[in-house]
């Protein structure tokens, strides 16, 4: 640890904020903080980006840390909290079913990351290849909080917070995609949350609330 | 190097001036608290007058009163003060350090707060029983989280013991470290909870539906009353010192000289302000969470400790 150069230490302490993100998102049960709250990791995830970028001289990695801060902090976030303004959800409070076991539950999912990322650190011999666990640990701890929510925008957000994941592995593993793969992906998100965004207002119009449990049960049955 | 008889005289003088000065800071913590709400402030030193008075005072038992209530006092006054002399405050490498490692200083806080318990539920009024199950509700929370912290710094240290941890931290310099992160926010949420400070207790009320710690003490009188609200302000800066000691330990002595000795005093009452000055602001900015939401803030507490523990595993130790 102390072998480490100032801003090797912070890439470190960087990543432990996101994974910290990661965990807040899933004990935030307010749609708009969670969403602010989502803004925060793409925030930290530029800034980690940036600063890789910084340490290790790969200047195509400036451009990814740009993408992120442009759309994963600004607008993405933008787009929903407007959405959820017009949809009249800011007050909308869920109550998730033994919060407290969840977030143990996302622990364990950490530790189980760390176990599988172990034969890669291992190989690697990179300056982030410790943080290769911790970027595995968002994408799965993304997909928990599409597993235990039940509201559409929150779904929204853990998927977000699953390409965060995904991004960030790129980034810490091989020093980021080629930018003709990472110009796609950040499009490809970018058209995900708009069609997200039309995709609310059809729910809504058709089961009158945006309570996905609602979707499993037939029509018929409860007329 | 001084003989053996001048280090234990030091170490017996740092906990002396360590037990003299706990009401100071409780003091200090009532001063800042009413400049931040603009009311007119007591002096610094009005908890001695209260210590004061209330030993001039007789004591007056319960008819049902037993032994366990009438020893409980001394009982949590010497458990406080044996942890507060395992406490580097002033000078590191006293012998008293090497007596007890940090997680005997647990055990003792915990052995005071079984007295206290224990003593509640001996009158057998409502309110010391209902007091007590909810101070014991606190405390099981609260100390795994408090575990897991001294478990991820000891780990760091490689020792238990706070001597060597905090010359473990001198010498490797100015290191940041994830694991110390949340381990200081969970850290510092725990000792909010276990000194009964106001989000999740609050130390000047006599509300029966509110109090913990008070609705524990409320049989007692005189001399007995006296030796447990000392306890608990020597409780107060223990949280203080060992933040200091963990995350801030620098300007401690190190070696025992005139000039070195003198800097770490300093350095102490300085750290100590600080802490105080902390726990007015929050105390000032949080209004009491309702009992059944303070599981969720010891909850957040073992989480952030936890992840303070992962974030060294995965971070820190394979490098």
């Amino acid at each position: 640890m102390a072998t480490l150069s100032l801003y090797g230490q912070s890439i470190l302490v960087l990543a432990s904020l996101i994974l910290f993100t990661s965990f807040a998102l899933l004990a935030q049960t307010r749609a708009l903080p969670l969403i602010r709250l989502f803004a925060w990791q793409g925030i930290l995830l530029a800034v980690t980006t940036a600063l890789v970028a910084w340490v290790t001289h790969q200047p195509h990695l400036y451009v990814s840390a740009l993408l992120t801060l442009g759309l994963k902090a600004l607008l993405i976030p933008w787009l929903l909290i407007r959405l959820v303004n017009r949809l009249g959800l800011h007050n909308e409070v869920e109550n998730p079913k033994a919060n407290a076991l969840v977030l143990l539950g996302a622990a364990a999912l950490t530790v189980f990351c760390y176990e599988i990322a172990l034969p890669i650190m291992r190989l690697s011999t990179l300056l982030t290849r410790n943080v290769i666990a911790v970027s595995l640990a968002v994408v799965l701890l993304g997909m928990l909080l599409i597993i235990v929510r039940s509201k559409a925008v929150t779904q929204v957000v853990g998927f977000m917070c699953m390409e965060n994941g995904l991004f960030f592995a790129a980034v810490v593993a091989t020093y980021g995609m080629p930018m003709v793969v990472e110009l796609g992906v950040a499009f490809d998100v970018l058209i995900a949350a708009i069609l997200f965004g039309l995709f609310f207002l059809q729910i809504r119009d058709s089961i009158d609330s945006l309570d996905i449990d609602r979707l499993s049960r037939l029509r018929e049955t409860d007329e | 190097m001084a003989g053996s008889l001048t280090l234990w005289s030091l170490a017996l003088l740092q906990v002396l001036v360590f037990i003299a000065g706990a009401p100071l800071l409780t003091g200090w913590i009532r001063r800042v608290r009413s400049a931040l709400q603009n009311r007119a402030a007591p002096p610094i030193w009005q908890p001695y007058r209260e210590l004061a008075k209330l030993f001039r005072k007789n004591v007056v038992l319960a008819d049902e009163a037993s032994w366990i209530f009438r020893t409980t006092p001394y009982v949590v006054l010497a458990a406080t003060v044996s942890a507060a002399a395992a406490l580097p405050a002033v000078a590191t490498h006293l012998p008293t350090d090497a007596i007890a490692d940090v997680i005997v200083l647990v055990g003792f806080l915990a052995l005071a707060r079984f007295f206290l318990a224990l003593a509640a539920m001996d009158v057998g009024t409502a309110f010391g029983g209902m007091a007590a199950s909810r101070e014991m509700m606190v405390a099981s929370l609260a100390e795994p989280a408090m575990l897991i912290a001294v478990f991820t710094l000891s780990m760091t240290a490689g020792s238990t013991n706070l001597s060597t941890a905090v010359g473990y931290i001198l010498h490797s310099g100015l290191v940041l470290r994830p694991a110390f992160v949340f381990t200081l926010v969970g850290l510092l949420m725990v000792a909010i909870a276990e000194t009964g400070r106001l989000p999740v207790d609050n130390p000047a009320t006599h509300l029966e539906l509110t109090m913990i710690h008070e609705g524990m003490i409320l049989e007692y009188g005189g001399r007995h009353l006296a030796l447990i609200e000392w306890a608990s302000e020597i409780k107060l800066m223990i949280y203080g010192v060992l933040i200091a000691d963990l995350f801030l330990p620098w300007g401690i002595a190190t070696r025992l000289t005139v000039p070195s000795l003198l800097l770490g005093s300093i350095a102490l009452v300085a750290k100590l302000a600080f802490w105080g000055g902390l726990l007015a602001m929050v105390e000032t900015h949080f209004a009491k969470m309702r009992l059944f939401r303070v599981p969720e803030f010891l909850n957040i507490a073992f989480l952030l400790c936890l992840l303070g523990l992962l974030s060294h595993l995965i971070l820190e130790v394979a490098l």
